[in-house]
């Protein structure tokens, strides 16, 4: 693969933006892009956009013809859907139009608008478009409802306990609280977390990820032309992606997320990295449980001990590996489709020094984990300042 | 939620009629007609017994359109015992009954309605097996 | 007698919800003394479906354990009738699903039928004329009801939800049909217009010109046209609006209460309409020995009898313990109150 580098990138703020349309948010994400790489936009060959369900929360299809030519871009353009994937998907997709030569310069675009729709069994049901829609959606299923199926076999099978999914969450917070972008920005503590409400037991509303308005903008070149454009590119060195079944029940396991493993197989060995040489990772922490299999299937610990891990505080900032420096989905927020590229953000500023109060010290190499569904997809990069 | 779409799936719904592969004894749920594991094609159909266990469990309070009217609900995986897993609701319990492994059943029941005036779809669900003598010593 | 000689019952099928509300809860709201109307109905609590049960799915049950019981092939079913009150589309029938749900489809007849609470055994009676024609080989009558009374209205102390299935067939009969026969006139007891929530009836009016009329005369034609008497029948079942009624009419027509009682599921689950005299029938059959007989009589409002006279054969035994017998489905309970009873009976909107 020839190798590409991140030269620009721009986001919105994360929150409940009422006032601010779906093509406000991508224009203000590309606007600081375009203006982080410094770049002309006719130098732009393509424009990827991620989103998982502008047809159903904004009743907008066809959203990349909206998004590029909105912000003044008239490259072609095309939108990559994978569930909360959508973002990580979209990237890959650029990363192999250049690859194939199609473009030199790519733009990336991550984008949910969600609080367009106002009603919580709406808004519940348009994310449960993600998971099988005749076999688990249609019989009742929800997105907190599979996490807790996942959780509650993960208790069982491990006898992992509720304090240790409650520390992710506590220590995500802690995170986000020094993420002036993030949806959230405040310290919570064990309690707040094991007494929230209950959303599917036993995952409880501070296991979940928020509904979040959001967009976040990359700029991809091949690595020949990236000092054009700054001074400090950050580099793929490897990516990977992994699918399953979409149905949880229809997988090998309940507890381990095979798109994870197969995605990190892939992307470790493009980068020439075992798990241990990786300094910090944005992980998808849609729900607790999630960052806890997913420390278990890229192998940062025992398998069953993800919790343990993370009660542990080996996941925190600075300790044995930063574990979502941003405040991941849970304290950031998680606009759905626009995820895997507010990872890829949150990697370039981490890498380039640039990441303030919440800044990890060792920064040579830094991973986004950026998971579909149920565990359905998953896609994994690898990221360095060298070339 | 889309007649054609629950029509074509009737059977399985309604009866949990899937498919085994004569070959090598696999068996699908929902039915398919090429084997997964050997290639198989011209799977034919096999009704389930309508037997298995809890594989995982969930009591879900916030649930999606159309199914509010039961809070909590309890949602499970049920591993068949031909094999297949399914996602299903478990019926006849109360929050505090459900435990991993415990035996289940089939059950006939409404999984949901459009409204008042639109169409209901039947189906399978889940409840203890030997019901409702599934509290008798035996 | 050889075996294709008779026709009768080959297998069957009961299915009551596990909710049940007690009539002093009832009267409790409505500022009724619960103890009296107890007493006065001989009724003590009735079933209620879970919110997730309605006629079809309650239909679909009892007709599992029927076709369990008699170890029948679905393919040999070429006629389901389904009769109720209460059939959740006033347009699209139950009996496709319910002959779908039990792999009876394609080929077989299919309908609803509806008179008030005889149309169960209305569909007996359409069974039994087809199988003895040799028109089918083996016809399913349902009896099922998940019904409703008004708020307040005397009715809400026993309309209740259950359903029985009943294989009528030729081969391994259990209980032969001996002889049926109905009584039928234009009496408006008991309505329910079109888009009506719930039914209107005409009071005591639905005594004595109505149930006990009905189900009196049907009883005596019946007997008469057999030349049997009380003395000739073990049990006897009658369509159960309570207790009071049928407990009554077997007075009348001279039969010992012991002969009425065992059948008598109304006390414990209420008046379960299309079901309620099949439920009864379902009861005595589950503890009834070979070449006993019994008499049963429905009755639905508008108004009309169907009698019949079943004598069991040793046949019977060799199903029993198959399925769920219906005092099982009367053990197995959970009480509401009247709020949780609003809610499963859909009293609330919520949509």
């Amino acid at each position: 693969m020839k190798e590409i580098a991140v030269v620009g990138v721009g986001n919105t703020k994360i929150g409940e933006w009422y006032d601010i349309s779906l093509r406000e948010l991508t224009d203000e994400a590309i606007s600081k892009a375009i203006q982080s790489a410094n770049i002309d936009p006719k130098e732009i060959g393509g424009t990827f956009v991620g989103s998982m369900s502008s047809g159903i929360f904004n009743q907008q299809e066809h959203l990349a013809a909206l998004v590029g030519p909105h912000s003044g871009i008239n490259a072609p353009a095309v939108r990559v859907e994978n569930a909360c994937a959508s973002g990580g998907s979209a990237l890959r997709v650029a990363m192999m139009a250049i690859n194939a030569g199609f473009y030199d310069t790519a733009l990336v675009v991550g984008v949910e608008k969600m609080t367009d729709l106002i009603d919580i069994g709406d808004v519940t049901t348009a994310l449960g478009t993600a998971a099988d829609g005749e076999w688990e959606l249609g019989v009742g299923a929800t997105f907190p409802a599979l996490y807790a199926l996942i959780m509650r076999a993960h208790m069982h099978k491990y006898g992992s306990t509720l304090e240790e999914f409650a520390s992710v969450s506590v220590k995500n917070h802690k995170n986000g609280s020094l993420n002036p972008d993030a949806q959230f920005r405040k310290v919570v503590t064990m309690e707040t977390v094991m007494n929230s409400r209950m959303i599917a037991e036993p995952v409880r509303l501070f296991d979940c990820s928020p509904v979040s308005d959001g967009a976040a903008a990359v700029i991809l070149t091949a690595k020949d032309g990236a000092k054009k454009y700054t001074d400090d590119p950050i580099y793929i060195k490897g990516s990977g992606a992994g699918t399953d079944h979409i149905a949880l029940h229809m997988r090998e396991s309940l507890t381990s997320m095979q798109a994870t493993k197969r995605a990190a197989e892939t992307a470790f060995k493009m980068a020439k990295i075992t798990p241990k040489d990786i300094d910090f990772i944005e992980v998808h922490d849609c729900f607790t449980v999630a960052e806890v299999i997913t420390l278990e299937d890229l192998g940062f610990c025992k398998v069953g001990k993800g919790g343990k891990f993370s009660l542990d505080g080996e996941t925190a900032l600075n300790s044995t590996i930063s574990v979502n420096p941003s405040g991941g989905l849970k304290s950031k927020g998680h606009p759905v489709g626009a995820t895997g590229i507010y990872q890829v953000i949150e990697i370039f500023h981490q890498l380039r020094n640039e990441a303030g109060k919440r800044q990890v010290s060792k920064n040579d190499i830094g991973v986004t984990q950026n998971i579909g569904g149920s565990g359905a997809s998953c896609v994994i990069n690898v990221f360095s300042r060298g070339a | 939620m889309s007649v054609p779409r629950t029509w074509r799936n009737r059977r399985a719904l309604y009866s949990l009629e899937g498919s085994k592969c004569q070959k090598c004894g696999k068996y699908y749920f929902p039915g398919r007609t090429r084997c997964l594991d050997c290639n198989t094609s011209g799977l034919e159909n096999h009704n389930f017994s309508g037997t298995g266990k809890v594989a995982t469990y969930s009591w879900v309070y916030t649930p999606p359109k159309g199914f509010n009217n039961r809070i909590p609900y309890c949602l499970a995986i049920v591993e068949l015992d031909e094999g297949p897993k399914l996602t299903t609701q478990l019926v006849a319990v109360e929050e505090g009954d459900v435990e991993i492994g415990m035996p289940v059943e089939f059950s006939f029941r409404k999984i949901s309605s459009e409204g008042d005036e639109g169409v209901i779809t039947y189906g399978f669900k889940f409840r203890p097996k030997n019901y409702p003598n599934h509290l008798k010593k035996k | 007698m050889t075996k294709k000689d008779k026709t009768g019952i080959i297998g069957y099928g009961v299915y009551i919800p596990r909710f049940r509300i007690k009539v002093e809860e009832i009267a409790r709201i409505w500022g009724q003394p619960g103890e009296a109307v107890k007493k006065g109905l001989g009724v003590l609590e009735k079933s209620i479906p879970d919110m997730d049960e309605d006629t079809i799915t309650i239909s679909v049950e009892a007709s599992r354990n029927a076709i369990k019981m008699a170890n029948t092939n679905p393919d040999d079913i070429e006629a389901v009738y389904v009769g109720s009150e209460s059939h959740p589309y006033a347009v699209k029938p139950t009996a496709t699903i319910v002959a779908e749900a039990n792999r009876i489809t394609p080929v077989t007849t299919a309908a609803d039928l509806e008179f008030a609470c005889k149309a169960g055994t209305a569909g007996i009676q359409m069974c039994l004329g087809m199988v003895k024609s040799n028109q089918i080989k083996v016809g399913l009558a349902i009896g099922a009801d998940c019904s409703q009374g008004r708020p307040s209205d005397a009715l809400e102390y026993t309309a209740s939800a259950g359903a029985c299935a009943l294989l009528i067939g030729n081969e391994n009969v259990i209980a032969t049909i001996d002889h049926t026969e109905s009584y039928t006139t234009d009496t408006p007891d008991f309505w329910r217009r079109e888009g009506a929530t719930y039914p209107s009836h005409g009071g005591r009016f639905t005594g004595e010109p109505a149930y006990f009329r009905h189900v009196i005369s049907a009883a005596k034609s019946i007997m008469k046209h057999t030349n049997t008497s009380p003395d000739d029948f073990d049990y006897v079942v009658f369509h159960e609006p309570n207790s009071k009624f049928p407990l009554a009419t077997a007075k009348m027509l001279g039969f010992p209460k012991e002969k009425v009682e065992p059948s008598l599921t109304v006390k414990y689950i209420g008046n379960t309409y299309s079901a309620s005299s099949m439920i009864g029938l379902a009861a005595v059959l589950d503890i009834i020995k070979p070449d006993d007989r019994i008499l049963m009589v429905s009755y639905g409002s508008g108004s009309g009898s169907d009698a019949f006279i079943f004598t069991i054969t040793d046949e019977i035994e060799k199903h029993r313990g198959l399925v769920p017998t219906v005092q099982n489905y009367l053990d197995h309970k959970q009480y509401l109150d009247y709020a949780f009873y609003t809610k499963h009976r859909g009293k609330i909107k919520i949509h």
